[in-house]
């Protein structure tokens, strides 16, 4: 019918070319590492985004998925010594049956119950690495992890890496694209306005609920497994209730129910202390205001942002305009793409 | 079309019984759904006319009675099972959904009949394409058929009142139901719009084959349109029977005016005869 068929994966192919090209403008091989932890944020951020931005459902313990399955591959590779290649599967697996677990009685409630009954997953899960230290090394974490190297192919360079880290980006954010844009992503999307509605059209909103909340978990797994693999070294303290704070921050910053927005919203929010460390002592003041100026400027995030500015501009131009983008492929129109990686850009000084 | 089979109703709630706590919303109301009709519920307000939709739609539990479709026992299945047997409805406060467009909320209707497991939707397989176009093609024919097809992709937002009730209509007919439950399908609509609607319930079931049930307060519409008629009041069924007899019942009229006036005039008749003269 039209071109928003194919076009996920041309904004896709797009995005990942532009996070390639990303590393030629760095000056400084530090901010490799940044551009790293940078995709593994947003990989989680893209899942929770599908959570809550499209299905509406919160969670606060998103970062104790993505602890566990950092921990479970530190345990398996390292402790046990066993292929890395099983260490994944292992990671992903563990971190979908707890998913599973958790999620069948969560989802029952909704709203801040929901967000309570994560939470407490997540400080749960919190203690369990703190307290098992035989298993985990306890508070001060878990060292000695390899460094990644799968099917014979070591990824010793930051390059590397990062050519992998956003590879998987990339792979996360199409498949969510097209969760979007099928079937079940219209389920989703009614769960999170009318679930009486959704009931009544016959949509099995449990069922949904559950697979959303444990495809973020496993989105998050595979963000732990690369961190895991990444630094050698977890600990506890990445892994807590601020962190899941963070994530939720970023989903929402960047723009809910928009999957570019929401990882602009996680490049944004990472590299932001970067640039902020040059204030030493008023970083966290900086950091704070600029949160709260975002918040108030752009209550629907860069995303909504953006999208209103486009219509501010294409009214000015005298174009009647915005009738297009109503389609089903609005939300995901180019300059979404293009704001995306802005940030991105961001990194060159 | 109301000469159907009555043996074989397509609903029939016998003895239902809702409870809130201490009040008894329905106390063993019987409403059959007799095949190819337009059957409609109506009552003083309060009466539990809604709360015997959400019954029979499983969004509110029964404390007693059964509910069977074609004889099919569905009192114990879920809301989503219940639709899926096709028993779809509407809602008297719209229940839109607002993030998406209009095509988008009628598509979302034809989950019921359109499928594909997900996996062809992560790797867009022909299949996803091919199904994908078929939901577009058969919500779009939904929204022609209730005359909002212009409206396609505007978002949901910002469709007018009436608008939204043609577009939820199109949501349930996207199900193709077997039983459409409609909850006040003419609130908020002037004349105008409300004879339109009147005409595409009629060619819901005419040209869809599609039975109907519904509540309205709009006694013009509800004698204009009606095959059957049940009363409720109180959570008791008061009567049941033909828009003719429903509007000589001596109790309806009663429970309508309240019984002191109830001598002095024949509301229900004298509404019909300004129905039948439009």
């Amino acid at each position: 019918m039209r071109a928003l068929f194919s076009s996920s994966l041309a904004q896709t192919g797009l995005f990942l070319a532009l996070l390639l090209a990303a590393p030629w403008l760095l000056t400084n091989d530090y901010y490799l590492t940044v551009l790293i932890l940078c995709c593994l944020n947003a990989i989680i951020v893209v899942g929770l985004n599908l959570l809550m931005g499209y299905a509406g459902q919160i969670s606060l313990g998103h970062a104790a998925f993505y602890g566990l399955s950092a921990y479970t591959t530190a345990v398996a590779t390292a402790t046990y010594q066993l292929p890395m290649e099983l260490g994944l599967v292992l990671a992903v697996a563990v971190t979908a049956l707890i998913a599973v677990g958790i999620g069948i009685p969560a989802l029952k409630l909704s709203g801040h119950y929901l967000g309570m009954a994560t939470m407490g997953f997540g400080l749960i899960v919190f203690i369990f690495l703190n307290e098992t230290i035989e298993l985990t090394g306890g508070p001060s974490g878990f060292v000695g992890i390899p460094r990644l190297e799968l099917f014979g192919y070591a990824f010793e360079t930051d390059r590397s890496y990062y050519v992998l880290t956003a590879c998987c980006l990339a792979g996360v954010a199409l498949l969510s694209l097209n969760i979007i844009h099928s079937r079940a992503g219209r389920a989703l999307r009614a769960i999170h306005t009318s679930e009486k509605a959704a009931m009544t059209a016959a949509i099995d909103i449990a069922r949904y609920k559950l697979l959303v909340f444990v495809l973020s978990a496993v989105y998050a797994a595979l963000a732990g497994f690369l961190y895991a693999h990444y630094l050698s070294f977890v600990a506890p303290s990445s892994f807590g209730f601020l962190f899941s704070v963070e994530l939720i921050t970023m989903v929402v910053l960047g723009g809910m129910a928009d999957l570019w927005g929401g990882i602009a919203g996680a490049f944004f929010l990472t590299m932001l202390p970067e640039f902020l460390r040059a204030f030493e002592d008023i970083e966290v003041l900086l950091f704070g205001s600029i949160l709260v100026l975002s918040m108030l400027l752009l209550p629907d995030g860069f995303a909504g942002g953006l999208r209103r500015l486009a219509r501010f501009a294409a009214a000015r131009l005298g174009r009647s305009g915005g009738g297009a983008d109503g389609g089903t492929g609005g939300d995901v129109d180019g300059p979404d793409a293009a704001k995306a990686a802005a940030p991105g850009a961001g990194g060159r000084p | 079309m109301s000469g159907a089979d009555v043996q074989a109703p397509v609903l029939a709630c016998t003895g239902l019984e809702v409870r809130f706590g201490g009040v008894v919303a329905l106390d063993g109301v019987d409403f059959p759904v007799a095949r190819g009709s337009i059957t409609a519920l109506i009552g003083p307000n309060g009466a539990g006319k809604t709360t015997l939709l959400n019954a029979v739609t499983g969004l509110v539990r029964v404390a007693g009675g059964a509910i069977t479709l074609n004889g099919a026992d569905i009192t114990a299945l879920p809301p989503h099972r219940r639709a899926a047997a096709g028993v779809v409805r509407t809602f008297q406060n719209l229940e839109t959904f607002s993030n998406m467009s209009v095509l988008e909320n009628v598509m979302t209707g034809a989950h019921r009949v359109i499928r594909y497991p997900l996996a062809h939707a992560l790797f867009k397989t022909p299949l996803y394409f091919r199904r994908e176009r078929a939901c577009r093609d058969h919500a779009m024919a939904q929204l022609d058929f209730v005359g909002l097809a212009h409206l396609a992709d505007a978002p949901a937002t910002e469709l007018a009142y009436g608008s939204l009730r043609l577009m939820e209509i199109a949501r349930a007919l996207a199900a193709q139901p077997e039983l459409l439950l409609l909850d006040e399908p003419a609130a908020g609509l002037n004349m105008k719009e409300t004879r339109t609607l009147g005409a595409i319930i009629r060619r819901i079931r005419d040209e869809r084959g599609v039975t109907v049930a519904l509540v309205e307060h709009d006694m013009d519409l509800i004698m204009d349109i009606s095959d059957a008629i049940t009363v409720l009041n109180f959570g008791r069924e008061l009567a049941h029977g033909t828009p003719a007899e429903i509007q000589r019942n001596p109790a309806v009229v009663a429970a309508y005016l309240g019984e002191d006036e109830a001598e002095d005039a024949a509301p229900g008749a004298g509404k019909a005869a300004q129905g039948g003269g439009r």
